[in-house]
């Protein structure tokens, strides 16, 4: 409890300024979500859904905010140059959770897409905001939404009308910048009416040598018959925080998948909460993780099937090297009257060293008859026959090793729809495991 | 649709075959807890001062200590000042001082299937027979004597063997483990300890029959078992209490030991009152078995069979501390009415190239809540360790629960662990096979329960998967329809 007491006591301080730069719809829920912050504070390593995270020791130093907006004077086109070759992007940047001044239209008027600043969106368009922000994010259940919901002043508001199709996918890079260590909030909402299709790709990256803690809430809204690709890519490096909360409500006859891949990190804590709220949604949720040096990835998943004929798969893939830690639990919920439910969950760990530590928790929790729900879970080492096999055909011991964890990923990665972002992803992975990706191009540390 | 009712309620009526009570003379001391009673406890079976102070400490704990809730349970408040912590029934009133067993308790055993006399036992089963709080009889004593094998109550133990009792209790679940635990260590009565000297193969399965009969009472039994170097015992454990409205309280503790290339395989058909088809009553059974695998090449087998208790808080686990040390874990819980479990294993890999398996089967029916929970740990010494772990749930009907709850630790490298569970009803196309050919629809769910059981049935010795398939037919009967 005593590691929130400087949020809380920054809350009182700095109330009136974090409202009178951010729009009155943020503001409306501000209270509330503190209030529950305060009751719940942040959730000690008891609390079973944080169990393996301890999060008051993320958030006890003392980091900065840019509670008065001030602007830093940088353009990400020019640093950042990890763009995907071949896929013809919208791209945005978000500037640690401002919506980048620079970005190309704000607004794709044509089919009434808008794709903007959540502070704009707030006062421009309250009636769709209104409607939509923190109905999702749960405050009294999870003290990093309440956080979140508490201190969040801006972020990214992304709403597809009805039957309207993007061509191109919405590409978002996260840059976060600083010259002193920096806590970010960002707020994601993301509304897909009826019959909607939209594809997203969520690029993190740090450009500055500094410590950064980010929380981030990610609101998805998907109406029956929509459609939502999300992918979210973490690049950043050893001295990211990262407390991510996405939220995702489906419609019926939905498809929906998410796909996240942790590269490089610090310390990353991402909960995944999907609602099945129509028959006949399909969903995908996919993950893997590559960590080495002190890394620590923690995924927590719950698939919420709360009506019937539904199916979900998810899958998600470790590759725990020197002295990282990974963690996953992944929960699936069959609601009472969810009939029919069909949901398959896998979690698979290939541990390196020795003092690399895995955890897993595949969890099921059905209170329907008629479903088939199974999950599956393998902590181990590289087989041994099939290196042997290898180095037998001339591919050396190291070579050989390389290929099987790069194939052992691979599943994931082949479940990337995009076949540019799939490629490079591939191109990323095998760099990554040769040890010749320490960051990206246009990171700050690598130069 | 009347008819189909009637049956049901006939079933459910019928079901629990020992749910009657026996009228005998037991002495049972005050409801309530504190120290004097603990003292008087002590005092009435003779406990040299080291026991008392132990149970004294465990108490003082407990007291510090809340009761745990991360169970997947509906725990009913238990009012631990409501209960009596000691029941005798062997006490004759006043002054008749003789040694004879009252023939009302014979005829109790006897009716449970439980003969107490050995011309009488069909199968080479020594067995320990514990009412309430205190052990009635162990049978096949003096044949056990010859190979130097004790088996006895704990209380004889602590009287005659005290410095091997001193030696284990409390090595494997110390009172600080958990809240159960620590009110166990402080009130515990009967229950048996079993000792099988270095290179001896125990000649005939132990076992212990526990049975609740007074009213307001709570069981609170210890088992210990030492498996000395290279010998071998299979233990089984069976269990039942009267029909009664209000919840009965069942803490108890179990512990083995196993040294070097020794074997210990311990069963257990747990069939405590389950509280009838409105989810009134039963037995609350919250229960602390460990096994702790001390010595290279030891090995220690749980099976078990759940089919009664109102609620279930079970988690037979192992300590691999022995190099090449197995552990297996086999379990079946069937849950019917508003009966809820929340049972798995617990292993603990420590020593190197250590094995476990675990096989878990649950089977939902009714309003039932059934959970696995299981951990496997695997050490950062644990060089080789191997586990694998599958868990299956099988539901009846759609106002039922199935969940699964493991969870995984591992912190080395050459470490295979692998977990896959399955959650699914009972196929309708086998059921309709089983039509197609006459077999009712009661009989077929029966028989496919039965068969889905089988992995885990057929660990079992022969006397008791007899019973265990029984119970499970019968622990289903009515679900469908």
């Amino acid at each position: 409890m005593n590691g929130g007491k400087q949020y809380i006591d920054l809350y009182r301080e700095s109330r009136e300024i974090i409202m009178q730069h951010s729009a009155s719809l943020m503001n409306a829920v501000r209270d509330e979500a503190f209030g529950c912050f305060e009751r719940i504070g942040f959730p000690s390593r008891k609390v079973e859904r944080y169990k393996y995270t301890d999060v008051e020791k993320a958030f006890a130093p003392d980091y900065g905010l840019n509670l008065t907006r001030i602007d830093i004077p940088v353009n990400p086109q020019d640093v950042f140059k990890c763009d995907v070759p071949n896929l013809s992007t919208q791209l945005f940047f978000m500037e640690n959770d401002a919506f980048y001044k620079g970005n190309q239209r704000s607004v794709l008027s044509e089919d009434g897409v808008i794709i903007t600043s959540l502070k704009k969106a707030a006062d421009k368009y309250s009636d769709i905001v209104g409607k939509y922000y923190s109905k999702l994010a749960d405050v009294t259940s999870d003290s990093i939404t309440a956080l979140n919901t508490a201190f969040a002043q801006d972020g990214l508001f992304v709403y597809v009308p009805r039957n309207v199709q993007l061509k191109r996918p919405v590409q978002i890079v996260n840059i976060l910048r600083s010259g002193v260590d920096m806590m970010v909030n960002r707020r994601v909402l993301i509304v897909l009416e009826e019959g909607a299709d939209a594809t997203f790709l969520f690029c993190d990256h740090a450009m500055d040598n500094v410590h950064f803690l980010t929380t981030q809430v990610i609101e998805v809204f998907v109406a029956d018959n929509a459609h939502a690709d999300i992918y979210e890519l973490e690049e950043t490096h050893t001295k990211c925080k990262r407390f991510s909360n996405l939220y995702i409500k489906t419609g019926g006859y939905c498809t929906v998948s998410h796909n996240n891949i942790t590269l490089f990190n610090g310390l990353t804590r991402n909960t995944t909460d999907v609602i099945l709220d129509g028959e006949y949604s399909e969903l995908t949720l996919n993950g893997c993780v590559v960590a080495d040096k002190k890394q620590y990835v923690d995924n927590n998943t719950l698939i919420d099937h709360r009506k019937p004929n539904c199916t979900s798969n998810e899958l998600y893939k470790y590759v725990v090297d020197e002295s990282a830690v990974g963690a996953f639990a992944g929960r699936i919920l069959v609601q009472k009257d969810a009939q029919h439910t069909v949901s398959q969950e896998t979690n698979a760990n290939l541990c390196v060293t020795k003092e690399a530590r895995v955890y897993t928790q595949p969890m099921l929790e059905i209170y329907a008859d008629d479903v088939k729900c199974a999950h599956g879970s393998t902590i181990g080492l590289l087989d041994e026959s099939a290196l042997f096999y290898m180095q037998q055909r001339g591919i050396s011991a190291e070579e050989a090793r390389m290929l099987l964890k790069f194939a052992f990923v691979g599943q994931v990665i082949e479940q990337v729809k995009l076949e540019p972002l799939r490629d490079r992803l591939q191109r990323l992975v095998e760099k990554r495991f040769r040890g010749e990706l320490n960051k990206c191009i246009g990171c700050a540390i690598c130069k | 649709m009347s008819e189909s009712n009637e049956f049901v309620r006939k079933v459910a009526e019928e079901k629990y075959k020992f749910g009657f009570t026996t009228d005998i003379h037991t002495e049972i001391i005050d409801k309530g807890l504190n120290e004097d009673v603990i003292r008087t406890i002590s005092s009435k079976k003779g406990e040299p001062e080291w026991l008392l102070e132990f149970r004294l400490e465990a108490y003082r704990y407990w007291l510090t200590q809340k009761q745990p809730e991360w169970g997947h349970l509906k725990m009913p408040d238990i009012d631990y000042q409501a209960i009596s912590y000691y029941a005798d029934p062997t006490k004759k009133k006043k002054d008749s001082g003789s040694k004879e067993i009252d023939p009302e308790l014979m005829k109790t055993f006897d009716k449970l299937g439980i003969p107490l006399e050995e011309r009488l036992a069909l199968s080479g089963t020594a067995v320990d027979a514990v009412m309430d709080s205190v052990s009635v009889k162990t049978t096949f004593k003096e044949r056990l004597a010859e190979k130097n094998i004790i088996f006895c109550s704990i209380s004889e133990a602590v009287r005659e063997y005290p410095e091997l009792v001193r030696a284990y209790l409390g090595s494997v679940v110390p009172y600080r483990d958990n809240y159960f635990a620590a009110l166990n260590s402080a009130v515990f009565s009967d229950g048996s300890f079993v000792y099988i000297p270095k290179n001896t193969r125990c000649p005939m399965e132990l076992s212990t029959y526990f049975r609740i009969n007074a009213r307001n009472t709570g069981q609170f039994e210890r088992t210990l078992i030492v498996c000395d170097e290279g010998s071998y015992v299979s233990y089984l454990e069976g269990c039942t209490a009267p029909m009664r409205d209000e919840n009965q309280l069942h803490a108890a503790i179990v512990e083995i030991v196993v040294m070097d290339n020794a074997e210990v395989k311990y069963s257990t058909v747990q069939n405590w009152y389950p509280g009838d088809a409105d989810g009134k009553g039963g037995v609350l059974n919250l229960v602390t078995k460990r096994g702790h695998l001390r010595g290279v090449n030891s090995k220690l087998s749980w099976t078990q069979v759940e089919t009664g208790s109102a609620i279930t808080w079970k988690y037979p686990s192992c300590i691999l501390t022995g190099d090449n040390s197995q552990a297996e874990f086999y379990s079946v819980a069937v849950t019917n009415n508003y009966q809820q479990a929340d049972t798995g294993t617990k292993m603990i890999h420590i020593g190197k190239n250590t094995r476990s398996t675990i096989i878990s089967k649950g089977i939902s029916a009714g309003r039932s809540q059934n959970s696995y929970r299981g951990l496997v740990k695997v050490g950062a010494n644990a060089d080789g360790a191997r586990n694998y772990s599958s868990c299956d749930s099988l539901l009846l009907g759609s106002l039922c629960g199935a969940h699964t709850f493991p969870y995984m630790d591992v912190h080395n490298n050459t470490a295979t662990v692998e977990h896959e569970a399955t959650t699914s009803k009972i196929s309708e196309e086998q059921l309709f096979y089983c039509n197609q050919r006459g077999i009712s629809t009661e009989e077929a769910v029966g028989l496919i329960v039965n068969g889905y059981a089988k992995d885990v049935i057929n660990k079992l010795p022969m006397e008791f998967a007899v019973e265990a398939q029984k119970l499970l037919s019968v622990s289903l009967e009515g679900t469908v329809g």
